[in-house]
């Protein structure tokens, strides 16, 4: 909302030594917050006088044009007192008038700097100014004309104007709907500026009562549309300019000056918060109803669009049909134009919910609906209208009609009983019942008190304040807010971080400790990306699930998978010139269930055990994953030597480092799954539980996200490693006999993964072992075509005692047989 | 090998005179001084030493010599062997030191090169940040509260006062999953896991709940389809806005820096009533001579959060006993309080995950 300053004051009187920011932070502390403060003068310096037009003399130019060598009187401003000599390019004025005239040295809006010079063979020493170029319209290109004693030449006309005004914009929030009007902003500042008072209700007024000669009218919901008031004036002339300070008002609100008329509710509306709306009434056709619109039914509004309506729109018809959106917008057919000489005035309270969801159904947000969705005082709509007849015969030179139409009455707020010690209660205030009784009764609530008990009906300006915490809420926004104290709460012993949490912080740290950097995504995906992963038809990662309203049709939906966009940031890096990139991602993923539609619960009492449930059911799975892609040098080439490009074996021990860093150990078995290499992909396995995979991109992946070639990647579910990180380890118990090493190379088929001679190595050898490590792969003429040899470090040693020579080739054997049983191994000689 | 000789010639043996015996030692004590390195020194033990050095073969004719004649000769050559012995000792020891140095300076290499061999890693600096703000939240014994992103529409909403036809429900920009009826959004705030909370826990309630929350703001400078919160809720016998207020201050000194406080101004959620903007007093100039401060942009205070006492309507659909507990709330952007406190004008470097940008601040804010 934004207003000048001095309209505010029209309504109430403010000491002369409150300054404008001391004002607003004032009213910033009691809930209308100063955004702004501006002056449409602003960009205005130098002089800029009065001046009086002395003589005029145009002078046909040879481009066609016609200019004016003017002389304008404008006193001592030009420290000569001579007439200054203007060239002028506009002809809207006359020698006698009262002109706004920049002087040499002025700055007008835009930095356009004025000096004499010369042109048209003149030296012009100034200009004679209109509203375009002092910024206050885009509209008038004429010269501004000074309404004849307004000033005396070679005065500042920047007061005259309105320029010097300040124009204040305050914030309002959905509660304080009071203050979209000057009759709510005044009333505020007289509660809440010291030395404020004298508060002037504008839409205090009386009025004429009730009769049956006005307009008829019939409302046929009154849920809908509480009170309609009508009134007529006649005998308007549609000619009549809007007067200065009307126009400057509504301008300075953000709001186009149209016509007298429109500019007249418009200004009332500010006035009281009130929406107005005005029709030709010569265009309207016997009684006028309100009523609910019927499915199919179609209205053209003011603005041009023809709109089909719902069952839920309230209307305004007449015997032609439906003439307006009640409260939101009129219709074309009955609109004020330049000819309307008789004005039907509509001063209607709408229920704010249907107003609410009217304008959400047809996208109109308008200063009237911003309004009425938001609750306008149901009691002012005679006064209102009262009001605006009064203007328009002011200023329109028109002829209120007899005849008051008034249907229905106002919806009176409902009185709300609390504890006098409530405010005191909820804010840590000390503030005791008749400070309580003051600040509502200051606020507008008329108030009884019954010992601790306080019963206080809102005033009808305030539909918001329905609850004893409505209340609270303005008895400390009175005291300040500034003045609550700081009391640190005592919680009671907490459990710090949860397993999980902790757990997080810990993968996250072993992650970025081996070289790994965390990046964060959007989780949104599309088909595309799916299809970039060569996911087949029926991959479970391409159920996912869409959003209704995406940001973009190319990401839909929420994501199953991590890796698109962390393929994609890896590639971006790459592009950026790190040709070394190991990022990681750990978020949830979505991944969807058939379930049917979550509940709109009650809200009036705890949900019960089974309807929460059946809320949580219907969301989907959103499983924890963490995500890794790494393209370029594992290590760098440098003075040392060669570097290392990064392989499947980065993606692997990655995630093993992580599951190593939560106790526990990932087995790997070969899987060919998308987007990974078909022959450079290992299924990671926790127990028998496949928790990810990891390994070499498949090169078409690679090709079509833009990364180098055998770039890596890893997705695991996190949360099932999480759920099995080793919470307590036991203390390792280490013999101190001494250690027997044996090493043993075994021949297999290619095709054997060094994974199951590990195991079946292990198992054969029985506990006397102590650990195993493949520390050789040779392929080669000397194992043959198709086979492979595997050297492995085997250690034994007993808990007990110094192993015997029997004790270690028995063992070894033992573990060379099972591998030769279960693999084919064959001992290498 | 000489053994002790009975049959001994009584004849005086050559080289027993005392002047071979110390023409032998002179000769050895000089080749010692001469010896150059360790190489040279272990062949003038060996030539001066050895078995077939002149005071080796010295030695062994003592036993020859008649039993009187043994001791003194015994004596001389004794001295002999120990000087030559202390002095091949003395000067193994200088050219050990020698060698060692030389070896040593043999080895040096250029400790300037570089040693860049393995990849820095990081964390994202909004996960650190989080993380130190629920640190700040634990230490003073709350808890910290999670919930999933995509969330029923009951729980962010209606659940927090906010109907459907509730005008601040268009404040908030929501994504909606299909089908719309099922009523399933993107949250919008992380305020439903203070929800959650509540429907599954009983009071005393101190949790924090940091998270990723949604709107369907297009993405630029200052604008994010997914940014983060932090939300804090406290339900408890007695609670007031003054341990609103101080809770907030002491999350802003902890983060920001001692002294640092905070400021109510009234305001509207209605998740709360009453409601209040906070803003945090600027780390920078301390609202002290604000006009040229970037930071605050001359207002001395910085808009951080939202925050008000829990409208009892909440407590009510959350199955809280609003006649008991009264209860408080807050929440702030962590994206934004990251961008203030490390000076950072445009979010999307953010989450377009340049690894220089994590990279650069390791593993700890
Ligand atoms: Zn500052």
């Amino acid at each position: 909302m934004k207003t000048p300053l001095s309209w505010i004051k029209d309504y109430v009187d403010v000491p002369a030594d409150v300054t404008t920011a001391e004002l607003t932070e004032r009213l910033t502390m009691t809930g209308l917050k100063l955004e702004s403060i501006h002056s449409p003068g602003a960009d205005i310096t130098g002089p800029l006088v009065v001046g009086r037009v002395l003589t005029m003399d145009p002078e046909p130019q040879k481009n066609g044009k016609t200019i004016n060598w003017c002389t304008v009187d404008v006193g001592d401003a030009n420290g000569t007192g001579e007439p200054q000599g203007i060239v002028c390019g506009a002809h809207n004025f006359a020698p006698g008038d009262l002109v706004a005239v920049v002087l040499p040295g002025g700055v007008l809006p835009g930095g356009f700097a004025i000096s004499a010079r010369k042109t048209y063979g003149h030296v012009s020493a100034g200009m004679i100014c209109s509203a375009r170029e002092l910024g206050l319209g885009e509209d008038h290109d004429g010269i501004i004309v000074l309404p004849e004693g307004s000033g005396e030449p070679g005065q500042d006309v920047r007061p005259l104007l309105g320029l010097d005004e300040e124009i204040i914009e305050l914030e309002v929030n959905p509660d304080r709907a009071y203050g979209l009007s000057l009759r709510g902003i005044a009333r505020d500042v007289e509660v809440s500026v010291a030395g404020a008072s004298g508060f002037r209700d504008p839409a205090l007024r009386e009025t004429p009562p009730a009769d049956d000669a006005g307009w008829p009218v019939e409302v046929e919901d009154p849920e809908g549309c509480p009170v309609f008031v009508a009134r007529t004036v006649s005998g308007f002339d549609p000619t009549a300019p809007t007067p200065d300070f009307i126009a400057q008002r509504i301008q300075a609100a953000g709001m186009r000056p149209i016509s007298l008329a429109v500019d007249v509710t418009n200004y009332v509306m500010l006035e009281t918060g009130r929406p107005i709306h005005g029709y030709d009434a010569d265009k309207v056709q016997g009684t006028v109803r309100v009523r609910r619109a019927r499915d199919g039914e179609t209205l053209t509004t003011l603005d041009g669009t023809r709109r089909q309506l719902s069952a839920e729109d309230l209307v305004v018809t007449d015997d032609s049909g439906i003439i307006g959106l009640g409260g939101v917008m009129g219709g074309e057919t009955t609109e004020m134009s330049a000819t309307t000489t008789r004005v039907l005035v509509e001063s209607a309270h709408w229920d704010a919910t249907s107003m609410f969801r009217t304008g959400k159904r047809h996208k109109i947000s308008s200063e009237a609906g911003k309004r009425n969705e938001r609750g306008v005082d149901p009691t002012i709509c005679e006064a209102a209208a009262d009001r605006v007849v009064e203007l328009l015969t002011t200023y329109g030179g028109a002829t209120a009609d007899p005849g008051h139409t008034v249907v229905g009455t106002p919806p009176t707020a409902a009185p709300i009983t609390m504890a006098a010690s409530l405010p005191a209660r909820i804010s840590g205030l000390d503030v005791d019942a008749d400070q309580v009784v003051a600040d509502l009764e200051a606020v507008g609530c008329t108030v009884e008190r019954d010992g601790d008990r306080l019963t206080a009906t809102p005033p009808p300006w305030r539909p918001d304040v329905r609850d004893p915490h409505d209340l609270v809420e303005e008895v400390v926004r009175l005291r300040g807010y500034d003045r609550i104290p700081s009391v640190l709460p005592k919680a009671p012993g907490g459990r710090g971080l949860t397993r999980a949490q902790a757990l997080r912080r810990r993968v996250g740290r072993t992650l970025a400790g081996a070289g790994w950097v965390e990046v964060v995504d959007f989780p949104f995906v599309g088909d595309a990306d799916l299809d970039a992963l060569g996911l087949p038809a029926d991959d479970p990662r391409r159920s996912v699930l869409r959003l209704s309203n995406p940001l973009s049709a190319e990401a839909p939906a929420m994501t199953t998978t991590l890796l698109p966009a962390l393929l994609r940031t890896a590639a971006r890096n790459v592009g950026h010139g790190t040709t070394s990139v190991a990022i990681f991602e750990t978020a949830s993923v979505t991944l969807p269930r058939s379930t049917g539609p979550a509940p709109i619960l009650p809200v009036d009492r705890r949900p019960t055990d089974a309807e929460l449930a059946a809320l949580v059911e219907a969301l989907p799975d959103q499983p924890l994953h963490l995500g890794l892609v790494a393209t370029g040098d594992a290590v760098p080439a440098g003075w040392w030597g060669a570097g290392r490009p990064v392989d499947w074996s980065d993606a692997v021990g990655a995630v093993r480092a992580v599951a190593d860093a939560l106790g526990l150990a990932l087995t790997t078995r070969p899987a060919a799954l998308a987007p990974w290499h078909p022959g450079r992909c290992a299924e990671l396995l926790l127990g028998d539980v496949v928790v990810g995979h990891a390994g070499e991109l498949h090169p078409r992946v690679c090709t079509t996200f833009g990364l180098p070639a055998r770039s890596v990647a890893a997705e695991v579910d996190l949360e099932v490693l999480l759920e099995h990180a080793v919470h307590l380890r036991p203390a390792p118990a280490f013999s101190t006999y001494p250690v027997a090493k044996e090493d043993v190379a075994l021949v297999v088929d290619a095709s054997v993964p060094a994974g199951d001679v590990e195991a079946a190595l292990r198992e054969g050898a029985g506990e006397l072992l102590e650990s195993l490590r493949l520390f050789d792969v040779y392929t080669g003429d000397q194992v043959g075509e198709g086979r492979k040899s595997l050297a492995f470090n085997l250690r034994f040693r007993a808990p007990d005692r110094t192993l015997t020579e029997d004790d270690i080739v028995g063992a070894r054997e033992a573990a060379v047989a099972l591998a030769a049983e279960l693999t084919g191994a064959q001992q290498r000689s | 090998m000489s053994g002790p000789n009975t049959d001994y010639d009584p004849v005086e043996v050559t080289p027993l005179k005392p002047e071979e015996v110390e023409s032998a030692r002179d000769a050895a004590l000089a080749a010692i001084a001469a010896a150059s390195d360790l190489a040279e020194l272990k062949q003038v033990r060996i030539d001066h030493t050895g078995d077939r050095s002149p005071l080796a073969l010295a030695n062994r004719e003592i036993g020859a010599l008649p039993p009187q004649a043994r001791k003194e000769a015994g004596q001389r050559i004794g001295q002999a062997r120990g000087a030559v012995a202390k002095a091949l000792g003395e000067r193994q020891a200088v050219l050990e030191v020698e060698h060692e140095e030389r070896i040593l300076v043999e080895e040096t290499v250029d400790v300037t090169l570089p040693t860049d061999r393995a990849r820095p890693g990081g964390r994202h600096p909004i996960t650190l940040q989080s993380e130190l703000i629920a640190d700040i939240f634990v230490a003073m014994g709350w808890e910290i509260a999670e919930g999933p992103v995509v969330e029923a529409e009951w729980l962010n909403f209606d659940a927090l006062n906010l109907g459907p036809d509730h005008p601040a429900r268009t404040l908030q920009d929501t994504f909606w999953t299909e089908p719309v009826d099922h009523h399933v959004v993107l949250r919008t705030q992380t305020s439903p896991v203070q929800a959650r909370t509540m429907l599954t826990r009983t009071p005393p309630i101190y949790v924090a709940c940091p998270g990723r929350v949604f709107r369907t703001d297009e993405y630029d400078a200052t604008h994010s389809p997914m940014f983060h919160q932090v939300e804090g809720l406290v339900v408890d016998e007695g609670i007031t806005m003054a341990h609103l207020k101080g809770s907030l201050d002491h999350l802003a000194g902890q983060l920001f820096g001692a002294g640092i406080d905070t400021r109510f101004r009234p305001s509207y959620f209605p998740f709360t009533e009453p409601s209040a903007e906070v803003d945090v007093r600027c780390f920078v100039c301390r609202g002290v001579d604000s006009a040229e401060c970037r930071t605050c942009r001359g207002e001395g205070w910085i808009e951080w959060g939202g925050c008000g006492v829990v409208n009892p309507r909440v407590l009510t659909a959350c199955g809280v006993d609003s006649e008991r507990y009264t209860g408080f709330a807050f929440g702030m952007g962590i994206d934004r309080s990251f961008m203030f406190r490390h000076d950072l004008e445009d979010l999307r470097p953010l989450f377009e995950g340049d690894v220089r940008f994590s990279a650069a601040f390791g593993t700890e804010i």
